[in-house]
């Protein structure tokens, strides 16, 4: 944990210039509450905010898994088959440009106001960065490499499962940091839309409330979601990759 | 075995415009012998190997095995290139048994035979190590180890010490020698170093610049280990015959 203790002294002398900007400005609460202030809300709140987080981690999850699923099957076949590759890859790229926002309502009238609409959109999200990194990959496998399989009459399988795979691994597990870390974006904007619970849901109804103090909890919340499944994806790559760690 | 090349020819299209690359290239290797193929850099000895190999298919040309004619030498190739082409995610042992691991030969017994090779070729207390962890050499003698792991009479080797310093190489070609010897291997050894091919060759082909023709053939018959100093008049020979290939290249202002 050493490594980060040098953004644990950066966060805290943010938060005391903060804390005593506030205390001096006399900023209204329902503006800018101070650290002190939301510190309280995140601890008294804490069984409204558990509640709405499990509902939004769940989409994050889900959606994930979904994009992960998809994405790495669709890269295998665009690897595969250059021609899918062609008819797809563009699409994807192109997709991109277009704002999630704009989608989102279009989600919660095809896919109802529960569950299934945020995790739709989460994936979409985590989507981009799995396909193209994992796509990249499996084309990062030396060439040379593959020749001297061939040559010791390995078959495509072989070649797949002891070449190409263990050489997208990394390009792979850097897709899903990436993606998990947006995975929060895609659940938070189609709680907005329509929802009845989340933490995005909770930011909306806190704001029409000027609870300025629940806002904050709730971003706090949903940072220590999105750290804690980017460090179990952390995680899973010293794991996965051994050879890496030494 | 005996290997036997006839006339191969080949050429490359580059940019729409054609390159030829190898013409009528024709010479033959006994069974256990030592053959090296030297020639001003980017002349297609690698060509040459590839095709035997069988990466590439020749334009024109043959090769026969026993007698036999073959469309390559596949079955019978171990390679070896500058590249050690390790795979990161595999341990020393790992990565040295990969052929008989794809053969689906028993794991065990060739675990075995492997950790008695990389020891000899003094890796002992490495097994386990990943080739990040080992200096250039050292990877190399795995490839090395892994090329012997192959269980096939011919090796075809690409400048496989190419990317070493001069002492670390100096040890190697003493290590290939002992292995050549104690394995009796057919050897196929491409390099643009004189002193590697007058240190470890049967007959040294020497090539001209491209497109590649046989230029002269040399037969040593010193026992090895050699000693360069006895071999100066010959280094001298084939030193100029190279030089007079890359300055026919740099008058006709191709590079």
């Amino acid at each position: 944990m050493g490594k980060y203790k040098k953004s644990g002294i950066l966060i805290l002398i943010i938060l005391l210039i903060w804390e005593i900007g506030v205390r001096v400005s006399h900023v209204p609460y329902y503006v800018l509450p101070a650290p002190s202030k939301i510190l309280i809300t995140v601890v008294t709140q804490s069984p409204l905010l558990l509640k709405h987080s499990f509902y939004t981690l769940t989409e994050m999850v889900l959606g994930f898994l979904l994009a992960f699923t998809t994405g790495s099957l669709l890269a295998f076949f665009m690897f595969k088959y250059p021609s899918v590759e062609q008819a797809f890859y563009p699409i994807i790229i192109g997709s991109q440009s277009i704002p999630v926002f704009a989608i989102a309502p279009l989600l919660v009238l095809w896919f109802g106001y529960g569950l299934n609409s945020k995790i739709v959109m989460t994936a979409l999200i985590v989507f981009f960065p799995i396909t193209v990194n994992t796509l990249e990959g499996l084309k990062s496998a030396d060439p040379d490499v593959v020749k001297l399989f061939k040559l010791m009459g390995a078959s495509d399988y072989q070649i797949l499962k002891k070449v190409r795979i263990p050489a997208a691994l990394p390009f792979i597990l850097t897709g899903s940091k990436i993606g998990i870390s947006v995975s929060t974006i895609g659940a938070v904007i189609g709680e907005w839309v329509g929802s009845k619970y989340g933490l995005g849901y909770l930011m909306l109804h806190a704001n029409a409330q000027l609870k300025v103090d629940l806002i904050f909890a709730a971003i706090f919340y949903l940072t220590l979601m999105g750290v804690g499944l980017f460090s179990i994806v952390s995680l899973s790559e010293k794991l996965l990759m051994p050879w890496k760690r030494r | 075995m005996e290997i036997e090349v006839k006339n191969l020819s080949m050429s490359f299209e580059i940019n729409g415009s054609h390159l030829p690359v190898l013409e009528n290239i024709s010479f033959s290797v006994a069974e256990g012998e030592f053959l090296t193929i030297i020639g001003p850099s980017g002349c297609g000895k690698s060509t040459i190997l590839n095709i035997l190999a069988g990466f590439i298919t020749p334009e024109i040309g043959a090769i026969y095995l026993d007698g036999q004619r073959v469309k390559n030498l596949q079955q019978v190739t171990a390679y070896m290139v500058q590249k050690d082409l390790l795979l990161p995610w595999r341990t020393v042992l790992s990565n040295t048994i990969l052929a008989p691991e794809l053969r689906g030969e028993d794991i065990k017994r060739a675990r075995e035979e492997a950790s008695n090779l990389l020891e000899n070729f003094g890796l002992t207390g490495f097994l386990n190590s990943y080739p990040s962890e080992l200096s250039g050499g050292m990877r190399q003698r795995v490839a090395l180890a892994r090329t012997l792991m192959f269980k096939r009479p011919l090796l075809l080797l690409d400048e496989p010490f190419g990317a070493l310093d001069a002492m670390t190489r100096f040890v190697l070609q003493n290590l290939l020698i002992k292995v050549w010897q104690k394995y009796k291997k057919t050897v196929i050894f491409v390099t643009h170093d004189i002193d590697e091919a007058l240190l470890l060759s049967d007959r040294i082909i020497v090539l001209s610049a491209r497109p590649a023709r046989i230029k002269s053939i040399y037969t040593l018959k010193s026992e090895r280990p050699r000693d360069l100093a006895s071999l100066v008049k010959l280094k001298k020979e084939i030193f100029d015959e190279l030089k007079e290939e890359m300055e026919r290249v740099f008058s006709n202002g191709k590079i």
